[in-house]
């Protein structure tokens, strides 16, 4: 059957071939003064391909696991959160949460992405009542930092369900109040990077101020590259250091 | 943009370069206007070691350190032909009837000028006879005669030397000032925290000025020299702090609330900085008591590191991130006639030169994740927006900032595997590194 598919195709390839060829010879007789034709377009590029997966895709907190993905015809692939990577390869990974790596690779044809969801169990809760657990401490565990693309001061889309969930917690804790410190990578000047964490703490507040909390609780403060969360000078540190970062004032 | 900033060609290059060198000078130097003499002929120069003209212990140490500081500045000068000492007679003179002319005005040595003189120190002072002798003119060979007197230390001897050599620099180069009584003020980080420092321009004599204990940035010293404005934490924000050289010590100034980043002074003594008292870090103007506020823009910025034309005092280049990654722009110091003058890439840390014509500041000209390259200094010429690189392949570089004879550059770079202050010409050559202690950041040259 295999055979039979290949010797149709292959018979049907020499028929156009030759079809082509005796017009362009026609063409060539018919007339010889005209200008040759343009030269065929050349083949449409192929849709890249890409696959990404985890294993192991269960974790307890503090294990790794390794991401593995493989991609075709693509040129620029790029993981979320990692940034630029080989057009296939693995990485070891430890995630703090469940997260969705999301894999994007980009050739002449096109864009294609993948996804691995990667679970980690959550640790069993601690083994203490909200009496004794202090506003502070609630809001350590409940408040996350919102991460900023490079050279951004935008709140991405990615961002939005933390920005959400932090907005909850606060509104439903109105005595706390807080600063958001801007914080940028080590990469650029001292001075422009403290000028746009200026903007990014900016940013956050405006958000929060947009989801109904009151101005008046939000503080912000740039350290720009001063005060770095990691100190290597790599994609998955620098976005670790590009953030508004959340500190409890009351 | 249609009439943006473009690469110079490569003859321009060269007359663009000899006229930054020079310009200052031109006054002095007919050859320049002519354009005959592009080639620069630099004069020939012999500095001879001093001799000893007591016989006091200390003469050799402090002749030591005058004769060193001494060929290190006429080096830095950039504009001699500073003739080898493995060429000078034997007989090296300490008075003017020593010098024997046919000996150093012909080969090998074949000197034009030459600096000679004699050190002796007695009672804990010291005596310095320096000469400065056009040995082709041999009837009358003297441009320069000049004692000095001062205490008999190493400090003080380097004092006279660079006096010495900025009187020969003023002479032979064109009128212009000599720079080796400057001083450059820099962040430093050896303490374990940013703290503002100072040192003559060519290194020595480092010394630290601030003991905040926090983080002190942008360093900024006034026209006059009594005054040094930067910016540092202080009670929830950035704030414009200032130092007092006429005290030594802190003195008062405004607290504007939000982020006040990156001050700097006008010819007149005016502040311009980045402020976010109403939101986005836009660029301010206060007098020098931090009073009489004015906002010159308005908009999401960020716009910080402002600089102002130093001739004029009538404009100021920026940088502001409004189109995405930061670009310089110019604009009057009203704030009106706002022009942007970098077309591409990441360019930040603007200083205007002496003479008014020139920006020089650093710039990433292809920038963007997975973009490894280098932050490099770039010189443009304001009103042409032409531009030449300065340094290449050679690391992180930023903050340039001109010395007052707008001959010299000293910056910060990162291409000895740590951040350190260098100096170089204002064409790129003759690079020289001035701190190896800590990390040291951000240089700002005196005025004068």
């Amino acid at each position: 059957m295999k055979h039979a598919i290949t010797a149709t195709t292959r018979m049907t390839r020499w028929l156009t071939l030759l079809f082509a060829l005796g017009t362009i010879m026609l063409l060539g007789a018919c007339a010889k003064k005209v200008a040759p034709p343009p030269p065929p377009p050349p083949p449409a590029p192929t849709a890249p391909t890409a696959s990404l997966s985890a294993n192991p895709n269960n974790l307890d907190p503090g294990q790794s696991t390794t991401l593995t993905w493989q991609t075709t015809n693509a040129t620029d692939v790029s993981i979320e959160g990692i940034g630029l990577v080989d057009t296939s390869g693995s990485r070891q990974v430890t995630p703090v949460d469940s997260t969705t790596y999301h894999l994007i690779a980009k050739g002449a044809g096109g864009t294609q992405d993948a996804t691995a969801r990667v679970t980690v169990n959550r640790a069993p809760a601690p083994p203490t009542t909200v009496s004794n657990t202090t506003e502070q401490e609630l809001f350590a565990q409940n408040v996350k930092d919102i991460y900023f693309d490079y050279d951004k001061y935008d709140v991405r889309a990615s961002e939005q369900g933390s920005l959400q969930r932090d907005a909850q917690f606060l509104q439903q804790h109105p005595n706390i109040h807080i600063t958001i410190e801007g914080y940028c990578d080590e990469r650029g000047s001292t001075e422009y990077n403290l000028a746009l964490g200026t903007n990014r703490a900016d940013a956050v507040k405006n958000a929060l101020i947009q989801a109904g909390l009151a101005g008046d609780r939000i503080k912000t403060f740039s350290y720009g590259k001063e005060k770095p969360f990691c100190t290597e000078s790599n994609e998955s540190c620098w976005q670790q250091n590009r953030r508004g970062h959340f500190v409890y004032e009351k | 943009m249609s009439n943006g900033a473009r690469p110079i060609r490569r003859h321009a290059v060269i007359a663009v370069i000899s006229f930054l060198l020079l310009s200052a000078a031109s006054s002095a130097q007919d050859w320049i206007r002519t354009g005959t003499g592009l080639g620069v002929e630099r004069v020939r120069l012999a500095a001879s070691d001093f001799k000893p003209s007591t016989s006091d212990a200390n003469n050799s140490n402090l002749l030591k350190t005058f004769n060193d500081t001494l060929w290190n500045d006429l080096d830095n000068a950039g504009i001699f032909d500073l003739v080898s000492k493995s060429f000078y007679p034997l007989q090296e003179p300490g008075q003017p009837s020593e010098i024997n002319f046919t000996a150093w005005n012909s080969p090998p040595p074949n000197t034009s000028m030459l600096a000679f003189g004699n050190l002796g120190a007695a009672d804990g002072k010291v005596t310095v006879q320096g000469w400065l002798y056009d040995v082709k003119n041999e009837k009358s060979p003297q441009v320069l005669g000049k004692q000095y007197t001062d205490n008999a230390t190493t400090d003080a001897v380097r004092v006279i030397a660079h006096r010495f050599a900025d009187e020969i620099i003023f002479r032979l180069g064109g009128g212009v000032q000599g720079i080796a009584e400057t001083r450059i003020y820099f962040v430093s980080e050896r303490t374990g925290h940013k703290e503002v420092w100072m040192m003559d321009y060519d290194g020595a004599n480092q010394q630290q000025i601030t003991h905040l204990g926090s983080i002190s940035l942008s360093p900024r010293i006034s026209p006059d020299g009594s005054r040094l404005a930067f910016s540092s934490i202080n009670k929830g924000g950035w704030e414009i702090m200032m130092y007092s050289f006429d005290l030594n010590r802190m003195v008062s100034f405004p607290r504007f609330g939000g982020m006040n980043l990156s001050p700097s002074w006008s010819p007149e003594g005016k502040i311009a900085f980045s402020s976010s008292r109403n939101g986005y870090p836009n660029i301010f103007v206060v007098d020098a008591s931090g009073g009489n506020s004015l906002r010159l823009t308005n908009d999401k910025g960020p716009d910080v590191s402002p600089t102002w034309n130093r001739k004029t005092g009538a404009q100021i280049a920026f940088v502001s991130g409004r189109s995405g990654l930061p670009q310089i722009y110019t604009m009057e110091a009203d704030g009106t006639n706002l022009q942007r003058v970098t077309d591409q890439g990441y360019a930040v840390s603007p200083n205007w030169s002496p003479n008014g014509q020139f920006l020089t500041f650093s710039w990433m000209r292809k920038y963007g994740p997975g973009e490894p390259g280098s932050n490099d200094l770039y010189l443009m010429d304001v009103a042409s927006k032409q531009w030449v690189q300065l340094t290449h392949d050679s690391g992180r570089n930023d903050f340039p900032c001109w010395s007052p004879d707008g001959r010299h550059i000293v910056f910060q770079s990162h291409r000895s595997g740590s951040d350190q202050i260098w100096t170089m010409l204002a064409d790129g050559t003759n690079v020289k590194q001035l701190t190896f202690t800590g990390a040291n950041t951000q240089p700002n040259w005196s005025w004068k």
